[in-house]
């Protein structure tokens, strides 16, 4: 005790830096906010229930703006079109030079910018003195790991305070530490770059062949990541901070100068008015609720005010595109091309070089003939058949997908075509650009609540219509200023309205109670059983290590309870020489012991946080007390946890066996062969009922499942499933026999306890009047039909919805779907991440097949099985699954395909669509046979429910790579890494060669196998020993060796492995290793005892096929 | 007094279609609703079980044997009921599936037209005895 303060400090640094790398989200860094605290306005008091942002009543009246006294209109012409350079947001500010702070308007602005401003038609700005500019506006498009708010402050536009913001800028600049872009390489980072900066029509500096550098579902658009960064940076350093003395007095000298053509208000409310009154006539004579509104009308009545062609349009469309109509009637603003009837998809392909796309994507495929139907680079997710322009805006498909690119236009249509409808997200996605947007009024539809998004019509500048429900709403005040131009009348230039995928600070509306703060809660098993597998050890050492890494600010709280046939409590009172167990031994009616220091302040109480974790381990060592209570010390955990909420990490080891939710064994080894009696269905309702208790609170429950018998994970799993949280299973995990899951619970653990986190999380997913959701995928408790109740939400959990057409979409040429994510931060800030995406609506069969996205297909019926199975049984789930490829390709077969031609014929986008569902049906969830355990085949249930789409087809369908041959030749660079770029091989065993090593990537795992003659090379090289036959039996890490062979291969397998959240484990495997089965039965095109080869499933199919 | 049965079970299904109803248009919480709903599906049952006994004992062949299919129906629904420890049907993690909330909606109003009908047939019933006694 001599010595608190020294060490806390220490602490309290490196968890500034340390954390960097981990706290991805603008949001995290304290450092970084000037202004701290907004978030903690007091709310709304009384008792906390539920939060729904729908049901929280707008506050939009004007009387919130904060309007300063100046006014302030943009005079500028320099409008553009969407998706243009200049529009972009700033990247977040990289130099801490003021540089910015003495340029004059042209030098701020990008050179993209004047060059464009000087193609636009000088377009007169609508009159309308414009009062100003909000003053608490904060926007910012930062790297993941950078706080957000910091680039602009909340000072930004006081007239006057330009020399106020140097610091705040600077302080970002300096802050950005070069590891903070941590992410950029994984697969997240470089396709949101992309999908921001945009700047599309710029060529990729880096020549290399793109396709391998992608990631399976990255988005075809925008330059290679390589070339992304240094394109943009240099306009972002110089646009960045909207605070600019210079273009302040600018634009005020503008306003001046327009002033004299309107009257000179200085109150916004009354400028609205007049402005309506000018503008007011003209456009509702011109406005049509229909919603395909004749826009073209539109863009002559209110056109006038923008120039009528955007110059980015012109620029950044391929030739033939503007050709085909009249540029003056083309997209009055950047939002409406796909209103405009002309601009119709399907005259988009047309029109767009799309024309090649179709034609390949129309040509049947024969599976029969053609073997080599996978690709050897990662598949991409389709494009959707829109024009550039808006599909520039669109949501990275990494974040959300949808099942059918074309949005078949009545439940008939997609009911015809027998595929499922549906979307699948990934929310809390790390990215590494993310902008974020503070300001007081998040602008928002007044009767669907949607958010504003890139895909909304402005009817005036006024006015814009909802793109879900077609009303039409006002723009606020404060949204007519830009901050990114700093332009005043560009409300389509918004940051909100450029980016699919943005962040709002939200302010104290949507919230119920005030933030809670980050409550960390760990349960223990500590039975004889938990002492025998020695995980303790590992965790207890893990959690010491990242306890500084952990989210979280000063509020952060963390506890801990052990439990064998008892629960005890640790008080960890300050004060105290060392932590104080607490025994209850009353399980049937469990108390806590005492009302406080059971859940205590990280900071504070460091030290003695500290001890306990040290002395955890040996604390039990002669415990032999094999009972376990884990229902009574998870109520305990809820009753300790429920006035904060926040997160239990429960470790279990065996079946619970005494007090309430005590399990019975289940599992027949015998009856394992058996499809259909094994348990699958949970045996009790306590957990579920637990973990509605715990949700409604805001707890999720993780759990930790080590254990080597059968522990009825279909139980036990529902305390996780509902509340939101997440299952870990490590099969036989011991700390001596199975080295492997060791380092696999370590290096997980860490991710576990050092990645983003949300608290008290509700998402709510919003789709254009018409569609439906059907069910919902994925961890979480449904609360009502469009609104998902997340007590944590964390960035490695996925999500499906299946969708319904339920009004036929008549008369629209698109839809869009929104999902929000309301959520806390780790740091206390209240938080929004919308994600918008926009698809068209199509009318023809042949059209639906050709926007199939069959990894989203595969991805969403994998879903539906896991639930066919639990509320039917495997084999129906198994049989849905074969009947889901006869039925639609049959469909194809009879409706699309004109000529009858012999063999199984596929449409190009469905060509992968069988192997898929072969992979799926001899994945472990959904497999025959008595390999699979079921605790292990529902561990893969819970996975395939809540993995991202990316994660879950690497499981279901593997990449093979040869690697003894690995040469620089269409390398990747990455950071002065060289990355080889192998070809991805079929699954199947005929592609091995004896003489090669081969890599199997199966997403948590990897396997590396080296053939019995492989190259001598390659085994001293790479592996580091002499021959083939001393190569050890359970290697799992390669040398580092100094030769080329070795690095090559070492920065192919890191570069995998960085790509994604988890840790997978490489094993070296010869021919005689135990694992070969493993390894071979990921080998989905060939025979397996209880399965069928490829061929022979496609044989199967085209006999039902042509029935 | 026969018609006692089927105006509480008429009260019941109509209870039941307004709380989907409910929950359809986002007005309640379906943990709220289904603790609602839940206490109430087993006194309906009985209710209508025991009215099939009184029919027997009655010899009233005809009543029953319109009325059995529901009691068929409705010992098949209680089997086949989630997991549950309390008492009921309705599981709030599964109700607000689209397929099984639309289920018990279309349930709801199918039964609310056999009450209705069942009430004034057995009104009819009642009337008849009287007058010709």
């Amino acid at each position: 005790m001599a010595q608190p303060a020294r060490p806390a400090a220490a602490y309290r640094s490196q968890n500034g830096a340390g954390q960097q790398p981990y706290s991805n989200g603008p949001v995290q860094n304290q450092l970084m906010h000037p202004s701290d605290g907004q978030g903690y306005s007091p709310s709304v008091p009384g008792a906390y229930s539920h939060q729904m942002p729908a049901k929280v009543p707008p506050h939009q009246s004007s009387g919130q703006y904060n309007y300063s006294g100046s006014q302030i209109a943009s005079q500028l012409n320099n409008y553009q079109g969407p998706g243009q350079i200049l529009n972009r947001p700033p990247v977040a500010p990289l130099s801490g030079s003021p540089v910015q702070q003495t340029g004059s308007v042209p030098q701020v602005l990008p050179p993209a910018l004047q060059n464009s401003a000087a193609v636009s038609s000088a377009g007169g700005f609508p009159p309308g003195a414009s009062p100003p500019v909000l003053s608490n506006w904060q926007y910012s498009q930062t790297p993941v790991s950078h706080p957000a708010g910091s680039q602009t402050s909340h000072l930004a536009h006081v007239a006057g305070t330009a020399s106020a913001q140097p610091p705040p800028s600077s302080l970002s600049g300096n802050t950005n530490p070069p590891g903070s872009y941590q992410y950029a390489a994984s697969p997240g980072g470089p396709p949101l770059q992309n999908s921001y900066m945009k700047p599309g029509s710029a060529p990729p500096p880096v020549t290399q062949p793109l396709p391998p550098l992608h990631p399976p579902s990255r988005p075809p658009l925008g330059p290679p990541p390589v070339g992304g960064p240094p394109l943009i940076r240099p306009s972002a350093l110089t646009a960045a901070p909207p605070s600019n003395s210079a273009s302040q007095s600018l634009l005020n000298s503008s306003a001046n100068r327009d002033g004299d053509a309107t009257s000179t208000a200085s109150d916004g409310s009354v400028v609205q008015n007049s402005y309506d009154a000018i503008e007011g006539g003209g456009l509702m004579a011109t406005t049509h609720p229909s919603p395909a509104p004749p826009n073209l009308k539109m863009g002559r009545s209110v056109g006038y005010s923008y120039p009528n062609l955007p110059p980015g349009y012109q620029n950044t469309s391929p030739p033939g595109a503007p050709g085909m109509q009249t540029p003056a009637l083309q997209y009055p603003d950047g939002s409406k091309p796909f209103h405009q009837p002309p601009l119709g998809p399907n005259h988009l392909t047309a029109s767009m070089g799309g024309l090649s796309l179709q034609q390949e994507g129309l040509r049947p495929v024969n599976l029969l003939q053609e073997r080599n139907i996978l690709p050897t680079t990662l598949l991409q997710a389709p494009v959707p058949n829109l024009h550039e322009d808006i599909q520039k805006l669109n949501c990275n498909p990494e974040l959300f997908r949808c099942t059918l690119t074309n949005i078949p236009q009545t439940q008939a249509l997609l009911n015809k075509a027998k595929l499922p409808l549906g979307l699948l997200l990934h929310p809390f996605k790390d990215l590494s650009q993310l902008p974020v947007v503070t300001s007081s009024t998040i602008v928002r539809c007044r009767s669907c609540r949607t958010y504003i998004n890139p895909f909304v019509s402005f009817l005036d500048q006024r006015r814009w219509k909802c793109n879900l429900c077609y009303r039409v709403n006002d723009v606020p005040e404060e949204f007519m200023y830009n901050p990114v131009t700093r332009a005043y009348g560009e409300p389509h230039k918004r940051p909100e309205v450029q980016n699919a995928t943005i962040e709002f600070m939200a302010p104290s509306e949507y919230m119920l109670r005030p933030p809670q703060p980050p409550v960390y809660l760990f349960v223990f098993d500590v039975s004889h059983n938990a002492i025998e597998t020695g995980y303790l050890n590992t965790v207890c050492k893990t959690l010491l290590d990242n306890l500084d890494l952990l989210p979280g600010n000063t509020r952060t709280k963390i506890g801990f309870i052990t439990f064998d046939s008892t629960i005890h409590f640790y008080s960890l009172q300050e004060g105290l020489s060392q932590p104080q167990m607490l025994i209850v031994s009353d399980i049937e009616d469990v108390f806590i012991p005492m009302p406080e220091n059971l859940l205590v302040n990280l900071n504070e109480n460091r030290e003695l946080i500290q001890d306990l974790l040290k002395t955890l381990p040996q604390m039990f060592t002669k415990s032999l007390e094999t009972q376990s209570a884990l229902g009574p010390a998870l109520q305990a955990a809820f009753k300790l946890m429920s006035p904060t909420g926040g997160r239990i990490s429960v470790f279990q080891t065996q079946l619970p066996s005494v007090g309430m939710g005590a399990l019975k064994s289940r599992e027949e080894p015998n009856q394992r062969a058996t499809a259909k009696d094994i348990h699958l269905t949970p045996s009790t309702d306590f957990y579920k009922k637990l973990a509605l208790d715990c949700s409604g609170q805001q707890v999720a429950v993780d759990l930790f499942l080590l254990s080597g018998q059968y522990s009825d994970l279909a139980s036990l799993g529902c305390i996780s499933r509902y509340s939101a949280g997440s299952v870990y299973y490590y099969q036989s995990y011991h700390h001596k026999h199975n080295p492997v899951q060791v380092e696999k619970l370590q290096k997980e653990l860490k991710r576990y306890l050092t990645r983003k986190i949300g608290f008290e999380a509700v998402m709510r997913i919003r789709c254009t009047k018409g569609l439906s959701i059907h069910t919902f995928h994925g961890n979480f408790f449904v609360r009502s039909t469009d609104l998902l109740s997340l007590p944590n939400v964390n960035p490695d959990a996925g999500y499906a919805v299946q969708m319904s057409v339920e009004e036929s979409l008549t008369d629209m040429q698109v839809v869009s779907f929104q999902s929000a994510l309301l959520y806390t931060s780790s740091k206390g800030e209240r938080r929004i991440r919308v994600h918008t995406m926009c698809l068209p609506v199509v009318t023809t069969l042949s059209d639906v097949y050709l926007g199939a996205d069959v990894q989203a297909i595969t991805g969403l019926l994998a879903n539906m099985a896991v639930d066919r199975s639990v509320s039917a049984s495997l084999s129906d789930a198994r049989d849905a699954l074969v009947n889901a490829v006869i039925d639609s390709l049959s469909a194809y077969r009879s409706s699309v395909l004109s000529i009858q031609q012999p063999g199984l014929m596929a449409p190009h986008s469905l060509r992968l669509f069988p192997l898929y569902v072969l992979a799926l049906l001899k994945q472990k969830a959904f497999q025959t046979g008595t390999n699979a355990r079921l605790d292990e085949r529902i561990f893969t249930m819970c996975q395939v429910k809540n993995q991202p789409l990316v994660y879950l087809m690497l499981m279901t369908h593997p990449n093979l790579y040869r690697v003894d041959n690995l040469t620089d030749e269409g390398a990747l660079n990455i950071n002065d890494r060289t990355i080889p770029q192998p070809p991805i091989l079929q699954l199947s065993v005929e592609k091995l060669s004896r003489d090669g090593a081969y890599l199997m990537d199966a997403g948590s795992v990897m396997f590396l196998w080296i053939g019995k003659n492989c190259g001598q090379n390659f085994i001293s090289q790479v592996l580091g020993v002499p021959n083939y036959g001393s190569v050890p039996q359970n290697m799992t890490h390669l040398p580092e060796l100094e030769t080329a062979e070795s690095i090559r291969t070492i920065a192919f397998i890191s570069w995998l492995r960085e790509q994604r959240p988890f840790f997978p484990i490489l094993y070296i495997i010869k021919d005689d290793s135990p694992l070969k089965s493993s390894f071979l039965q990921n080998m989905i095109e060939d025979r397996t005892e209880s399965a069928l080869s490829y061929y022979e499933f496609l044989l199967h199919i085209q006999q039902q096929v042509n029935k | 007094m026969k018609s006692g049965e089927p105006t509480s079970s008429c009260l019941l299904a109509l209870n039941e279609i307004i709380a989907f109803d409910e929950l359809k248009t986002d007005y309640k919480n379906p943990i709220d609703q289904c603790n609602t709903l839940n206490p109430l599906v087993l006194p309906e049952y009985l209710i209508h079980a025991f009215f099939c006994v009184m029919f027997l004992c009655a010899a009233e062949w005809l009543t029953l044997g319109l009325n059995m299919p529901l009691l068929a129906y409705h010992i098949w629904r209680y089997m086949s009921r989630p997991v549950m420890s309390g008492p009921g049907l309705y599981d709030p993690t599964t109700i607000m599936n689209a397929d099984i909330l639309a289920y018990c909606q279309k349930e709801g109003w199918c039964k609310l037209a056999f009450y209705l009908l069942s009430f004034f047939y057995y009104l009819y019933g009642m009337i008849y005895v009287l007058v010709s006694s």
